[in-house]
Protein backbone atom coordinates (compact mmCIF):
# COMPACT_ATOMS: atom_id res chain seq x y z
CA UNK A 1 0.00 0.00 0.00
CA UNK A 2 1.06 3.84 -1.00
CA UNK A 3 2.14 5.72 1.87
CA UNK A 4 2.23 9.23 2.13
CA UNK A 5 3.13 11.85 4.39
CA UNK A 6 0.55 13.57 6.29
CA UNK A 7 2.60 16.98 7.26
CA UNK A 8 -0.07 17.79 10.19
CA UNK A 9 0.19 14.31 11.63
CA UNK A 10 3.78 14.14 10.61
CA UNK A 11 4.09 10.77 9.97
CA UNK A 12 3.54 8.29 6.98
CA UNK A 13 0.21 7.06 7.07
CA UNK A 14 -1.63 4.66 4.43
CA UNK A 15 -3.44 6.10 1.29
CA UNK A 16 -7.01 4.67 2.53
CA UNK A 17 -7.33 7.66 5.02
CA UNK A 18 -6.29 9.98 1.90
CA UNK A 19 -8.38 11.74 -0.54
CA UNK A 20 -7.41 13.69 -3.65
CA UNK A 21 -8.31 17.17 -4.17
CA UNK A 22 -7.93 18.92 -7.66
CA UNK A 23 -4.78 21.15 -8.48
CA UNK A 24 -2.93 23.03 -5.82
CA UNK A 25 -1.99 27.07 -6.49
CA UNK A 26 -4.80 27.82 -8.21
CA UNK A 27 -4.97 31.50 -7.00
CA UNK A 28 -9.38 32.49 -6.76
CA UNK A 29 -9.55 35.62 -8.86
CA UNK A 30 -10.09 38.71 -6.03
CA UNK A 31 -13.64 40.05 -8.36
CA UNK A 32 -14.81 36.92 -9.89
CA UNK A 33 -17.99 39.42 -11.31
CA UNK A 34 -15.36 41.09 -13.45
CA UNK A 35 -14.03 38.02 -15.33
CA UNK A 36 -14.74 37.54 -18.78
CA UNK A 37 -16.43 34.22 -19.78
CA UNK A 38 -13.28 32.75 -21.08
CA UNK A 39 -11.11 33.66 -18.26
CA UNK A 40 -13.40 32.35 -15.83
CA UNK A 41 -13.51 29.07 -17.85
CA UNK A 42 -9.90 28.63 -17.76
CA UNK A 43 -9.87 29.85 -13.82
CA UNK A 44 -12.89 26.90 -13.17
CA UNK A 45 -12.42 24.46 -15.81
CA UNK A 46 -9.34 24.14 -17.05
CA UNK A 47 -6.23 22.32 -15.53
CA UNK A 48 -2.32 21.78 -16.50
CA UNK A 49 -2.83 17.72 -16.13
CA UNK A 50 0.59 17.69 -16.95
CA UNK A 51 2.59 14.17 -17.11
CA UNK A 52 5.56 14.55 -14.45
CA UNK A 53 5.64 16.32 -11.59
CA UNK A 54 2.44 17.49 -10.37
CA UNK A 55 1.10 19.78 -7.58
CA UNK A 56 -2.21 18.67 -5.79
CA UNK A 57 -4.25 19.39 -2.83
CA UNK A 58 -4.80 16.26 -0.81
CA UNK A 59 -7.17 15.53 2.18
CA UNK A 60 -6.58 13.27 5.18
CA UNK A 61 -9.43 12.59 4.97
CA UNK A 62 -10.08 9.64 7.57
CA UNK A 63 -7.59 11.10 9.65
CA UNK A 64 -6.98 14.84 10.84
CA UNK A 65 -9.04 15.67 8.09
CA UNK A 66 -6.83 18.64 7.15
CA UNK A 67 -5.72 19.42 3.19
CA UNK A 68 -2.70 19.86 2.41
CA UNK A 69 -0.37 20.13 -0.60
CA UNK A 70 1.63 17.72 -2.55
CA UNK A 71 4.03 17.22 -5.48
CA UNK A 72 3.76 13.79 -7.10
CA UNK A 73 5.13 11.89 -9.95
CA UNK A 74 2.41 11.13 -12.45
CA UNK A 75 4.52 8.45 -14.25
CA UNK A 76 6.11 6.77 -11.11
CA UNK A 77 3.15 7.60 -8.54
CA UNK A 78 5.79 8.77 -6.27
CA UNK A 79 4.93 11.10 -3.95
CA UNK A 80 8.09 13.85 -4.12
CA UNK A 81 6.84 16.12 -1.04
CA UNK A 82 4.18 16.86 0.99
CA UNK A 83 3.37 20.38 2.85
CA UNK A 84 0.87 22.45 4.73
CA UNK A 85 -1.84 24.01 3.42
CA UNK A 86 -0.44 27.71 2.53
CA UNK A 87 2.96 27.44 2.28
CA UNK A 88 4.27 28.23 -1.00
CA UNK A 89 5.24 25.46 -3.99
CA UNK A 90 8.62 23.81 -2.47
CA UNK A 91 12.00 23.83 -4.95
CA UNK A 92 11.96 20.37 -5.51
CA UNK A 93 15.85 20.77 -6.70
CA UNK A 94 16.66 17.99 -9.54
CA UNK A 95 13.73 15.51 -8.44
CA UNK A 96 11.03 17.95 -10.14
CA UNK A 97 12.81 17.97 -13.03
CA UNK B 1 -49.52 7.10 26.14
CA UNK B 2 -45.86 6.21 25.92
CA UNK B 3 -43.70 8.61 27.94
CA UNK B 4 -40.47 8.20 26.15
CA UNK B 5 -38.84 6.21 23.58
CA UNK B 6 -36.46 3.97 25.06
CA UNK B 7 -33.25 4.16 24.45
CA UNK B 8 -31.30 0.70 23.45
CA UNK B 9 -27.84 0.46 22.76
CA UNK B 10 -27.14 -0.87 19.25
CA UNK B 11 -25.30 -3.85 20.44
CA UNK B 12 -26.95 -4.62 22.95
CA UNK B 13 -26.28 -8.23 24.73
CA UNK B 14 -23.71 -8.81 21.89
CA UNK B 15 -20.44 -10.26 22.80
CA UNK B 16 -17.98 -12.41 21.02
CA UNK B 17 -15.20 -14.11 22.40
CA UNK B 18 -12.33 -16.28 20.45
CA UNK B 19 -9.07 -17.57 21.51
CA UNK B 20 -7.05 -14.48 22.12
CA UNK B 21 -9.71 -12.22 21.36
CA UNK B 22 -12.78 -10.39 23.18
CA UNK B 23 -15.29 -7.57 21.31
CA UNK B 24 -17.78 -6.50 23.59
CA UNK B 25 -19.85 -3.12 23.51
CA UNK B 26 -18.72 0.06 25.85
CA UNK B 27 -21.21 1.95 28.43
CA UNK B 28 -23.03 4.62 27.34
CA UNK B 29 -21.06 7.57 27.17
CA UNK B 30 -21.42 11.42 26.49
CA UNK B 31 -19.53 12.33 23.88
CA UNK B 32 -18.17 15.85 22.03
CA UNK B 33 -16.90 17.06 18.36
CA UNK B 34 -14.69 19.98 20.02
CA UNK B 35 -13.46 21.98 17.49
CA UNK B 36 -10.78 25.04 18.87
CA UNK B 37 -8.55 27.35 17.77
CA UNK B 38 -5.03 26.93 20.00
CA UNK B 39 -5.95 30.24 21.15
CA UNK B 40 -8.93 28.49 22.95
CA UNK B 41 -7.09 25.28 24.24
CA UNK B 42 -5.95 26.22 27.49
CA UNK B 43 -9.48 28.13 28.55
CA UNK B 44 -11.20 24.70 27.07
CA UNK B 45 -8.60 21.88 28.92
CA UNK B 46 -9.56 23.80 32.25
CA UNK B 47 -12.97 23.80 31.96
CA UNK B 48 -13.12 20.26 30.47
CA UNK B 49 -10.17 19.70 33.68
CA UNK B 50 -8.54 17.35 30.75
CA UNK B 51 -5.43 18.23 28.83
CA UNK B 52 -6.47 18.78 25.30
CA UNK B 53 -3.11 18.57 23.55
CA UNK B 54 -1.76 19.35 20.40
CA UNK B 55 0.05 15.94 19.74
CA UNK B 56 -0.96 14.20 17.06
CA UNK B 57 -2.17 10.82 17.95
CA UNK B 58 -2.22 11.83 21.54
CA UNK B 59 -4.75 11.35 24.07
CA UNK B 60 -5.19 12.89 27.46
CA UNK B 61 -7.21 10.72 30.45
CA UNK B 62 -8.25 12.40 33.76
CA UNK B 63 -10.98 9.63 36.19
CA UNK B 64 -13.75 8.89 33.62
CA UNK B 65 -13.00 11.51 31.05
CA UNK B 66 -10.90 11.43 28.27
CA UNK B 67 -9.79 13.92 25.48
CA UNK B 68 -8.25 12.06 21.88
CA UNK B 69 -6.56 14.46 19.41
CA UNK B 70 -8.07 14.07 16.15
CA UNK B 71 -6.74 16.94 14.19
CA UNK B 72 -4.59 19.99 14.75
CA UNK B 73 -7.47 21.95 16.09
CA UNK B 74 -9.75 19.05 16.81
CA UNK B 75 -11.04 16.77 19.69
CA UNK B 76 -12.79 14.04 20.52
CA UNK B 77 -13.59 14.41 23.97
CA UNK B 78 -15.93 11.43 25.78
CA UNK B 79 -17.02 11.04 29.71
CA UNK B 80 -18.28 7.34 30.77
CA UNK B 81 -19.76 9.07 33.71
CA UNK B 82 -22.03 11.22 32.06
CA UNK B 83 -20.59 14.38 32.97
CA UNK B 84 -21.75 17.65 31.54
CA UNK B 85 -19.32 18.22 28.78
CA UNK B 86 -21.66 21.10 27.34
CA UNK B 87 -22.03 22.36 30.21
CA UNK B 88 -18.29 23.03 30.83
CA UNK B 89 -17.80 24.39 27.43
CA UNK B 90 -20.49 26.79 27.68
CA UNK B 91 -18.71 28.81 30.37
CA UNK B 92 -15.64 29.11 27.79
CA UNK B 93 -16.20 32.80 26.26
CA UNK B 94 -13.16 32.07 23.37
CA UNK B 95 -14.19 31.44 20.17
CA UNK B 96 -15.05 27.57 19.65
CA UNK B 97 -17.05 24.49 18.57
CA UNK B 98 -18.50 21.99 20.89
CA UNK B 99 -21.11 19.50 19.03
CA UNK B 100 -22.38 16.82 21.62
CA UNK B 101 -22.51 13.38 19.45
CA UNK B 102 -23.16 11.16 22.35
CA UNK B 103 -25.67 9.49 20.29
CA UNK B 104 -23.62 9.79 17.23
CA UNK B 105 -21.22 7.15 18.28
CA UNK B 106 -21.08 4.25 20.20
CA UNK B 107 -17.94 2.43 20.98
CA UNK B 108 -16.42 -1.12 21.24
CA UNK B 109 -13.67 -2.69 23.41
CA UNK B 110 -11.23 -5.06 22.07
CA UNK B 111 -8.87 -6.69 24.09
CA UNK B 112 -6.82 -10.51 23.89
CA UNK B 113 -3.29 -11.15 22.56
CA UNK B 114 -4.80 -11.24 19.05
CA UNK B 115 -6.49 -7.62 19.41
CA UNK B 116 -3.93 -5.87 17.36
CA UNK B 117 -4.03 -8.46 14.58
CA UNK B 118 -7.77 -8.70 14.32
CA UNK B 119 -7.46 -4.55 13.84
CA UNK B 120 -5.54 -5.31 11.25
CA UNK B 121 -7.38 -7.52 8.93
CA UNK B 122 -9.41 -3.92 8.69
CA UNK B 123 -7.36 -1.07 10.16
CA UNK B 124 -4.09 -0.40 7.42
CA UNK B 125 -2.66 1.69 10.30
CA UNK B 126 0.40 0.17 11.63
CA UNK B 127 -0.83 -0.65 14.82
CA UNK B 128 3.31 -2.15 16.31
CA UNK B 129 3.67 -0.77 19.60
CA UNK B 130 6.56 1.63 18.34
CA UNK B 131 4.26 3.33 16.01
CA UNK B 132 1.06 2.98 17.98
CA UNK B 133 1.90 2.74 21.70
CA UNK B 134 -0.26 3.08 24.78
CA UNK B 135 -2.41 5.97 24.73
CA UNK B 136 -2.08 6.55 21.00
CA UNK B 137 -5.49 7.51 19.36
CA UNK B 138 -6.59 8.29 15.78
CA UNK B 139 -9.40 9.05 13.17
CA UNK B 140 -8.73 6.08 10.26
CA UNK B 141 -10.66 3.35 8.85
CA UNK B 142 -11.98 -0.33 9.81
CA UNK B 143 -13.16 -1.89 6.66
CA UNK B 144 -15.65 0.21 4.74
CA UNK B 145 -16.39 2.51 7.68
CA UNK B 146 -14.06 5.19 9.51
CA UNK B 147 -13.64 4.77 12.82
CA UNK B 148 -11.70 6.74 15.79
CA UNK B 149 -9.39 3.95 17.33
CA UNK B 150 -7.53 4.26 20.83
CA UNK B 151 -5.18 1.79 22.19
CA UNK B 152 -6.08 2.08 26.04
CA UNK B 153 -3.68 -0.89 26.86
CA UNK B 154 -0.67 -3.05 25.55
CA UNK B 155 -3.49 -5.52 24.40
CA UNK B 156 -6.60 -3.28 24.67
CA UNK B 157 -8.16 -1.14 22.01
CA UNK B 158 -11.46 1.22 22.21
CA UNK B 159 -13.26 1.46 18.93
CA UNK B 160 -15.40 4.53 18.25
CA UNK B 161 -17.56 4.22 15.20
CA UNK B 162 -21.03 5.64 13.94
CA UNK B 163 -23.71 3.77 15.79
CA UNK B 164 -25.36 2.91 12.60
CA UNK B 165 -22.02 1.47 11.45
CA UNK B 166 -21.55 -0.35 14.79
CA UNK B 167 -23.40 -3.80 13.69
CA UNK B 168 -20.93 -3.96 10.44
CA UNK B 169 -17.70 -3.41 12.55
CA UNK B 170 -18.86 -6.21 15.03
CA UNK B 171 -19.51 -8.79 11.99
CA UNK B 172 -15.95 -7.68 10.71
CA UNK B 173 -14.44 -8.37 13.77
CA UNK B 174 -15.95 -12.26 13.89
CA UNK B 175 -15.07 -12.48 10.77
CA UNK B 176 -12.10 -11.25 10.87
CA UNK B 177 -11.12 -13.38 14.34
CA UNK B 178 -11.93 -16.13 12.56
CA UNK B 179 -9.18 -15.59 9.60
CA UNK B 180 -6.53 -13.63 11.25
Amino acid sequence: MLLIHCPYCQEDRPELEFRHAGEAHIARPADMAALSDEDFERFFFIRSNPKGVVFERWRHMHGCARFFNAARDTVSDRFLKTYKAGEPKPDLGGEGR
Amino acid sequence: MVDAAARISPLDGRLFQDEGILVEPAVPAVRLALRAPSAARAALSKALGIDLSQRPKASAVHGARAALWLGPDEWLVIDEEGGDLMAACGTVTAFHSAVDVSHRNTALLVSGRRAADVLSAGCPQDLSRGAFPVGAASRTVFGKVEIVLWRTGEEAFRVECWRSFSDYVFMLFEAAARDA
